[in-house]
């Protein structure tokens, strides 16, 4: 009995094993091709542009951007002159076939498969088409020359008239970005990161409750401070200056900036703090020396974020600068042309493109600090690694904690001492109790 | 022994050490320059004729190490007081800038809104306004054009939201399961880095109508007309599908933010549970609902609610997709119009307070 179990069970396990193996096979191959599949749909819209933008202006308007790789098309084979006299209003004989003129005009497939259509009616020469595999890759860098240049420039149609038109003066306008969005990204990093520590580490009446605002304002949209800030710029007279912008963009960015280089400062290890107050520093020192470079991947991330936020900000820059003409911003420029000639496709993929240069730089190059910035609210991880701070500490610079490994950051945080003892005017952080911490996210 | 005196000496620092009228001065004098330097500044660059980039240049540096300076020298003064006004003023510097900006910048402005929309105003004179109560709000929830703004608002928040927390949940968990999982996400998450302007100019050309026999350049309008159907005005006739078109927008840009969180939120489950279950006899599909859903139940919260405050502020998409026509508004478009083609402030103040009420609202789910 036990023998024919063991016989008939062992196929079965090895029939199991092969099919289960086979399962995992094909469910791989569809999690595979499902997620290639979501990528490319994801991605086509921004290649489309891309390409677009280096096409020149007539090919824009004529073929799909897609028309760059091989495909099927008709083009000329032969042309076939019927001579000027060829009456036009009886049936026509082209290639032992009757056409009428109507049909050429529209285009009509003969016999063979070719299609013929006028290629001059007035001369009566007919053309003709096959199908062949062709891509359509005629390339230009015109087309951001013309956006970029403030100048005036001309340009050759098809039918052959020159025709002239102003510049988008999008390289005035980049200029512009990067001014207010510099200023908008260091400005709110500063207070916001002076403030974070005086909420973490500094005693002081009401403390609890000024926190308690800040975080609660996290939650208030931009939009609503908007009617009265612009009045006061009206009475201060910066309307249309890049300072208002700062200003706007330091006070809609505080919020989350002291919420989030808090969330940070507060979990630095609190003996640093201990050994530099002995030694006789003061809570600036303490601030500029120790704090800010330990605190590098937390400003880093809200950089980024910030930085991202400003220069793509549409809102902010169309209330407070408005129309004047010299400090318009990318996006404001952009809009712009949507709106001044949105038929232009040449000129608005370039356009956008430009405007997309720096964040797409920004994002490539530091996008594990965006992600670890974005996760920082929602996912309790990663914040601060002990040991990437003795690290720093020792090599006496923040940047040691961007270079340290990332992963197993269990020890973050304060070790759980009864007693607290308090030097200078500092005390253990303020904690937030845990529900309410994550709601806010 | 020895650090225990030096944390004595430590603790009283400026009582032994007197106050140092030469510091204390240059600290006030150096303060007083920087004060006079970032104001000359001021006044030089709104006034500059030099070139372009050096303007910019002057101004970032202005800026920034202004504001830098202004932090350095107010503590150089606040350090040299006597001990007990300096234990007042040391908080001050470092979390007064801040509580400042907030409550020039957001605090009063809520309420200087709410007052504002008890009124009619159509100038920043207050002298001019009239009061009309809660008039203003009875009209924006009457007015047939508010009312679309209202309903496009929920679609966006309904469908806009939905969209890109089932995508990006879906995404991340096939990312988690591919083989090329990095480059999935950061494809995915790419266009977090796009402004609504650019991403309106990229689908405005995805959109693009041209009437039938012309050649379509727009891609979706190519791909219906190659499977025979007649192309169509993705955007502006097709009411109120129209608005869809536009949502698509928003989840094609947000689902990356979705997936990233989503992404980490399953990393953390426990591998162990999961074993457990296929050696059960789970298949996918149930150890995706009935594990990977409820373990990340919390982070699926967060994320939703998230995303419906971020569908009740959006402006840009519609703004430059449609300028708020072809019944596309929403509240924010409204608002922006009532306020500077109408110059109509109090009614635009009002509808605003509907969208704040409506983030409030969202942020207590």
């Amino acid at each position: 009995m036990s023998t024919t179990t063991a016989t008939s069970a062992a196929p079965k396990a090895q029939t199991r094993a092969a099919s289960g193996k086979r399962n995992k096979l094909i469910s791989e191959i569809i999690v595979n091709v499902t997620l290639a599949l979501v990528c490319l749909i994801w991605t086509i819209p921004t290649i489309g542009l891309l390409v677009s933008s280096f096409r020149t202006r007539d090919d824009i308007i004529s073929s799909g951007w897609w028309t760059i790789f091989p495909h099927q098309a008709f083009e000329e084979v032969e042309r076939i002159d019927l001579g000027r006299e060829t009456p036009l209003d009886q049936p026509i004989t082209v290639l032992g076939q009757q056409v009428t003129d109507q049909q050429l005009r529209d285009g009509i497939t003969l016999a063979d498969g070719r299609q013929a259509q006028w290629y001059s009616r007035i001369q009566r020469i007919v053309s003709l088409q096959a199908q062949v595999w062709t891509t359509n890759t005629s390339f230009t860098l015109e087309n951001y020359q013309n956006v970029l240049t403030g100048q005036q420039y001309t340009y050759t149609l098809a039918d052959g008239t020159e025709r002239t038109e102003q510049g988008n003066d999008m390289s005035g306008s980049f200029l512009n970005s990067l001014t207010v969005a510099i200023p908008a990204t260091i400005i709110p990093i500063l207070i916001a990161a002076f403030a974070a520590y005086g909420f973490a580490w500094m005693r002081f009446p009401g403390r609890g409750l000024l926190f308690a605002i800040v975080v609660a304002l996290l939650v208030v949209p931009l939009q609503i401070a908007l009617i009265p800030i612009l009045r006061d710029y009206t009475s201060l007279q910066i309307n249309g200056t890049f300072l208002a912008l700062w200003l706007a963009h330091t006070g809609f960015g505080l919020p989350l900036a002291t919420y989030l280089l808090y969330n940070y400062i507060a979990e630095l290890p609190r003996e640093i703090f201990e050994s530099a107050f002995i030694d006789g520093a003061t809570p600036f020192t303490v601030f500029t020396r120790l704090v800010l470079p330990l605190s590098v991947p937390a400003l880093a991330s809200f950089a980024i974020f910030q930085f991202l936020w400003v220069w793509n900000d549409y809102l902010v820059g169309l209330i407070f600068i408005g129309s004047t003409p010299n400090t318009q911003l990318l996006t404001m420029r952009l809009a712009e042309m949507v709106g001044s000639r949105g038929q232009d496709w040449h000129l608005l993929t370039a356009g956008a493109f430009i405007s997309m240069l720096l964040p797409l730089i920004v994002f490539f190059s530091l996008q594990r600090f965006f992600v670890r910035g974005l996760l920082a609210g929602s996912v309790k991880d990663k914040r601060f690694n002990r040991k990437d701070a003795k690290y720093a500490m020792a090599l006496g610079s923040g940047t040691a904690c961007c270079a340290a490994p990332e992963g197993h950051c269990n020890v973050f945080g304060l070790p759980h001492t009864p007693r607290r003892r308090r030097y200078y005017n500092h005390r253990a952080p303020l904690r937030l109790p845990v529900r309410f911490k994550k709601k806010l996210w | 022994m020895r650090p225990s005196t030096q944390l004595e000496r430590q603790a009283t620092p400026a009582s032994t050490a007197a106050v140092d009228p030469i510091k204390l001065l240059i600290g006030v004098a150096g303060l007083g320059a920087t004060l006079a330097i970032m104001w000359l500044g001021f006044d030089f660059l709104r006034n500059s004729t030099l070139p372009k980039v050096v303007t910019a240049l002057v101004a970032i540096i202005w800026g920034v190490g202004g504001v830098a300076a202004l932090f350095y020298t107010a503590n150089l003064v606040v350090e040299q007081t006597p001990d007990t006004v300096r234990r007042v003023l040391q908080p001050l510097i470092f979390v007064g800038p801040a509580l400042f900006m907030l409550g020039w910048f957001l605090f009063l402005p809520t309420l200087r809104t709410g007052y504002m929309s008890l009124f009619q105003a159509s100038t920043f004179d207050q002298s001019q306004w009239t009061f009309v109560g809660l008039g203003n709000y009875l009209e924006v929830f009457t007015q047939r054009t508010m009312l679309t703004a209202f309903r496009n608002n929920v679609l966006w928040m309904v469908f806009g939201t939905a969209g890109c927390v089932v995508s990006g949940l879906l995404i991340a968990v096939l990312a988690d399961r591919s083989r090329f999982e990095s480059l999935a996400k950061a494809l995915i998450f790419l266009p977090m880095a796009i402004s609504f302007v650019g991403a309106s100019v990229i689908w405005r050309f995805i959109y693009y109508y041209a009437p039938p026999g012309e050649s379509q350049i727009g891609l979706l309008n190519a791909m219906v007309t190659g499977l025979g159907f007649q192309p169509q005005a993705w955007t502006t006739l097709l009411q109120p599908w129209n608005n869809f078109f536009l949502i698509l927008i928003m989840i094609w840009l947000q689902t990356g933010f979705a997936m990233v969180i989503f992404s980490s939120a399953i990393k953390a489950i426990p591998s162990d549970v999961i074993e457990a279950a296929r050696v059960d006899g789970a298949t996918e599909v149930q150890s995706f609902f009935n594990i990977t859903i409820p373990s990340i139940q919390g982070t699926i919260l967060t994320v939703t609610t998230t995303i419906i405050i971020f569908s009740l502020k959006i402006f840009d998409v519609v703004l430059v997709m449609t300028g708020g026509q072809y019944d596309t508004q929403v509240i924010a478009t409204q608002f922006y119009r009532e306020f500077f083609t109408n110059r109509n402030f109090g009614y635009g103040a009002a509808s605003r307070d509907r969208a704040l009420a409506g983030c409030l609202a969202g942020d207590c789910l």
